[in-house]
């Protein structure tokens, strides 16, 4: 899309995360800078946090499982939150959710307890946004540039990565949205190609 | 000893369920479909996590021998039988929008206790008496219903119209005390025409404590230690 005044450029660690606001009309977006690398996302209605995104209702409203260019991410209520305007990785998951210690526990095994994950991240990053968030307003993500194919028989796997070095998806903020992003440090299987990696998120306002 | 109690089409409900009780849903009428969100009820903090329990079994669907984990790793209920091998948890549930474009707007005034309201309506009715609100929705599971994705780029979804009928049944465990908060109205998905919401029964029974050799035990190693974690017998 057209592009504006910048409102941020920035490389996001492996294992950090970011909080922030997009206005109306403007836009995200989050490139995979060394390929491979899963950023999980959860976006507000930056008036109405209550108002958030919603990864079922998302699924339902646009008859499909996957998201890319075209999908429109809605809230618990079913309004657009943001429309994917551009997507050269071509799939994101929103069914996988996020890694936790305590799910890390059980898919993997105590040894993983101490292990960084996406929760802890989201947490830290939405109490110290200092607003009111806490942990019952973090729901089910999106895993942008995460590969997580369903089958017609009900199966579900964590597949190989679908990105590559450079891909990236833009999104229009079709409301004043908060975004938190917690780019994810899982070791245990090959969301991150078992190697996290850093990625640039990149703001513009309104044309 | 089995005490139970039915739910029409259309209302919502809440109940405590005690650790090792079984709840059985049975559909009353073809088409039931019952959405349901579970809190543990000494933290409705730490609640149901579709996608942890999707994950970690590696299903795109809610069957019997699955556990259903909380957000915090524990094991919240198994489904330890059911006449259906599936049940949706990933598209949501009714909205008020969906039921008035189906059915047309409604009201107690104009309708009286027919009137026609949404799972989310009934679902946040039924949050508000125990202090929980919108903040606490999470992804429902939605028992009775079947929307299937191909094997298309996009993963497309289709609902599977007369997947459940009058007598399908689930049993859940409570494998710790349990807020489990239902609507019975209709998938937003559904495309039956005219309000007809079929309801279900509700019964809880006392039963024993999973063994070494229950199938929800030994289905998976997730499923293990999900078990391992809520009776302390892991970290």
């Amino acid at each position: 899309m057209t592009k504006t005044e910048l409102l941020f450029d920035l490389t996001v660690g492996a294992g950090d995360g970011w909080i922030g606001e997009i206005p109306i009309g403007g836009a995200v977006r989050i490139t995979d800078l060394e390929g491979n690398q899963a950023a999980d996302t959860l976006f507000y209605d930056a008036r109405d946090y209550a108002n958030r995104y919603s990864a079922v209702d998302t699924i339902r409203e646009q008859g499909a499982v996957y998201l890319t260019t075209g999908s429109v991410l809605r809230t618990v209520n079913a309004e657009a939150l943001a429309t994917i305007v551009e997507d050269t990785c071509g799939r994101h998951d929103t069914i996988g959710g996020a890694c936790s210690q305590e799910s890390n526990v059980v898919r993997y095994g105590g040894h993983t307890r101490y292990q960084h994950a996406c929760r802890a991240t989201f947490l830290r990053q939405a109490i110290e946004w200092g607003r009111g968030l806490e942990k019952r307003d973090l729901t089910h993500n999106v895993n942008f540039f995460m590969n997580v194919p369903l089958t017609p028989q009900g199966g579900l796997t964590f597949a190989d990565g679908v990105s590559a070095p450079g891909k990236y998806v833009e999104l229009r903020a079709e409301r004043d949205l908060l975004v938190l992003v917690s780019n994810c440090p899982q070791l245990n299987n090959p969301c991150n190609g078992y190697n996290p990696t850093p990625i640039q998120l990149t703001g513009w306002a309104a044309p | 000893m089995t005490r139970g109690f039915e739910i029409p089409g259309g209302a919502a409900d809440s109940l405590r369920l005690r650790r090792h009780r079984a709840l059985t849903l049975t559909c009353l009428g073809d088409g039931a479909n019952v959405s349901m969100l579970i809190y543990a009820a000494d933290n409705p903090l730490d609640r149901l996590n579709i996608p942890d329990t999707l994950k970690a079994q590696m299903s795109a669907r809610i069957a019997a021998p699955m556990v259903l984990m909380s957000d915090m790793g524990r094991a919240l209920a198994s489904v330890t039988g059911s006449s259906l091998d599936w049940h949706d948890a990933i598209t949501g549930h009714s909205l008020e929008v969906h039921i008035e474009q189906r059915h047309g707007a409604s009201s107690y005034a104009a309708h009286g206790n027919g009137w026609r309201r949404s799972a989310r309506a009934g679902l946040l009715d039924e949050l508000w008496k125990h202090g929980l609100g919108a903040r606490d929705l999470h992804a429902s599971i939605n028992w009775f219903t079947k929307v299937a994705p191909a094997a298309d780029a996009r993963g497309t979804l289709a609902f599977v119209p007369g997947h459940a009928v009058a007598g399908d049944w689930v049993t859940l465990r409570a494998e710790q005390d349990l807020l489990v908060v239902l609507s019975t109205s209709p998938h937003p998905l559904d495309p039956a025409e005219g309000w007809r919401p079929a309801g279900v029964s509700v019964s809880a029974q006392e039963v024993a404590a999973p063994g070494g050799d229950d199938a929800s035990r030994t289905f998976r190693a997730e499923s293990a230690r999900a078990l391992a974690v809520t009776e302390g017998s892991l970290l």
